[in-house]
């Protein structure tokens, strides 16, 4: 049977036929649903975009199938603690003097008593990071290997490892070259792993199965710190130069003395381009996760209304979650361009007055 | 004078909270949109002036957009804080 709708489906050539049929089926078919109780979006919307002790999967009928991960530690009071989260949940039950907080300032998270101790137990989060660390190294190191016995003579590679190497030969003659300078060969290697670090982890949080589905690039700890990445490559490797034009610039001396007013202004300015950095990665990819989310909730709030309303509407989310969905791939893979563009722009800015550049000036 | 009104209502209501993030969201993404359709708008232009550039602009165009939606989020990220904070 499904063959030959999926037959009427290859050869139907009118879409709104196609659509009309599903909608009539969505309707009917939504009819069927048991009425649950009401659905909290909020609730389930932050669920799945913040942080947690366990990664929850699917809850099948009653039973709740989630994988329980380890809790590492350690409080000047008692110590070192490792034990696994399950002692932990439902929140709020004690094991070893530490329970998850269910309300106030450290809602869902580990406290012992009122304070929060020494926390870098594994959690979602970083489990995504490291299945996508992994993924990353293994993608990345099979590419390299390829390359490792064959001559600039030999044929181009094909399928996998061709497109692997377009989309590094892309950042690196479009992006890396022109922004950074003449010693684009020294940062290269940073500039091309925060491209694909971002892009791997942006990806997979648009897959809703595990072990995609976490959300690593929508979390600002993960972007801060790749944006602290981005300030140490430009200011420890700023040239003496570079520092001179913020501390002391060539304007006039009214501005500098006795009141640095531009040198203060520089000095803001070489902070707020890594929180800049920051912030635009972590709204940008949490704000997706977002839309997705309720976009797809929308179905089972609409369910309790009966199968007129939650019929269209379903048809509705599916559409728009498509669309979203397809967006959301442009914005994975401009948000990581992004990010790599900027940084190559601030180190080619920091690296002024080097021999090379000093050609170029 | 209705809209004070009904201002009015949904502070006592819902609390000046919401009201005042709701509103400053809906103002950042209007400047969002008026940035992001000005840079459309010119891409546009260059394009249909010299058609043999139109990669160049539209990824030109991509990037642009991306830094001035980074601005707008700014703003949302704010109003977002503003509701849990």
């Amino acid at each position: 049977m499904w063959r030959c709708v999926w037959n009427w489906i290859k050869k139907e050539r009118d879409l709104r036929r196609i659509l009309f049929i599903l909608l009539l089926c969505g309707s009917t078919l939504s009819g069927l649903a048991t009425a649950h109780e009401q659905v909290d979006v909020a609730e389930l919307v932050i669920g799945h975009v913040e942080d947690c002790y366990e990664w929850h999967i699917t809850t099948w009928g009653d039973t709740e199938l989630s994988i329980h991960l380890p809790v590492l530690v350690w409080s000047r009071t008692s110590g070192f603690h490792c034990f696994s989260s399950t002692h932990l949940y439902p929140a709020g039950i004690e094991h070893e003097g530490l329970h998850i907080a269910t309300e106030g300032k450290y809602k869902g998270k580990i406290v012992e008593g009122d304070v929060r101790p020494f926390d870098f137990s594994i959690t979602k989060t970083v489990l995504g990071l490291l299945v996508n660390s992994l993924l990353l190294l293994v993608i990345v190191l099979t590419t390299a290997r390829w390359y490792r016995h064959r001559q600039p003579h030999d044929n181009a590679p094909r399928g996998f490892i061709g497109l692997m190497e377009m989309m590094v030969m892309m950042i690196e003659d479009d992006v890396i070259k022109p922004c950074v300078g003449s010693d684009y060969r020294r940062f290269s290697p940073y500039l091309l792993t925060a491209f694909f670090f971002i892009f791997t982890n942006n990806l997979m949080g648009l897959v809703p199965l595990f072990p995609g589905g976490a959300n690593v690039t929508g979390n600002i700890a993960v972007t801060l710190v790749l944006a602290v990445c981005t300030f140490v490559a430009v200011n420890v490797f700023g040239t003496r130069d570079y520092w001179k034009e913020i501390l002391w610039p060539e304007v006039p001396m009214m501005l500098k003395c006795p009141l640095p007013l531009i040198p203060l202004i520089e000095l803001f300015g070489i902070f707020t381009k890594p929180f800049a950095l920051t912030i635009r990665l972590f709204a940008n990819i949490l704000a997706g996760h977002f839309i997705i989310l309720a976009l797809t909730s929308l179905i089972f709030v609409t369910a309790a209304m009966g199968p007129f309303i939650n019929g269209p509407m379903t048809v509705l989310s599916v559409v728009f979650s498509i669309f979203m969905n397809c967006l959301e791939l442009l914005v994975a893979f401009i948000q990581a361009y992004v990010f790599t563009m900027l940084s190559a722009v601030f180190i080619g800015m920091s690296r002024v007055g080097t021999r090379e550049n000093r050609k170029r000036e | 004078m209705l809209l004070s009104a009904i201002l009015i209502q949904a502070a006592a209501s819902i609390g000046l909270v919401k009201v005042g993030a709701a509103i400053s969201a809906a103002i950042a993404v209007i400047g969002a949109a008026y940035g992001i359709g000005k840079i459309g708008s010119k891409a546009m232009e260059s394009i249909a002036r010299q058609p043999e550039a139109a990669s160049d602009i539209r990824t030109s165009m991509i990037i642009i957009g991306a830094l001035v939606e980074g601005a707008a989020l700014f703003a949302i990220v704010i109003c977002f804080l503003t509701l849990v904070l």
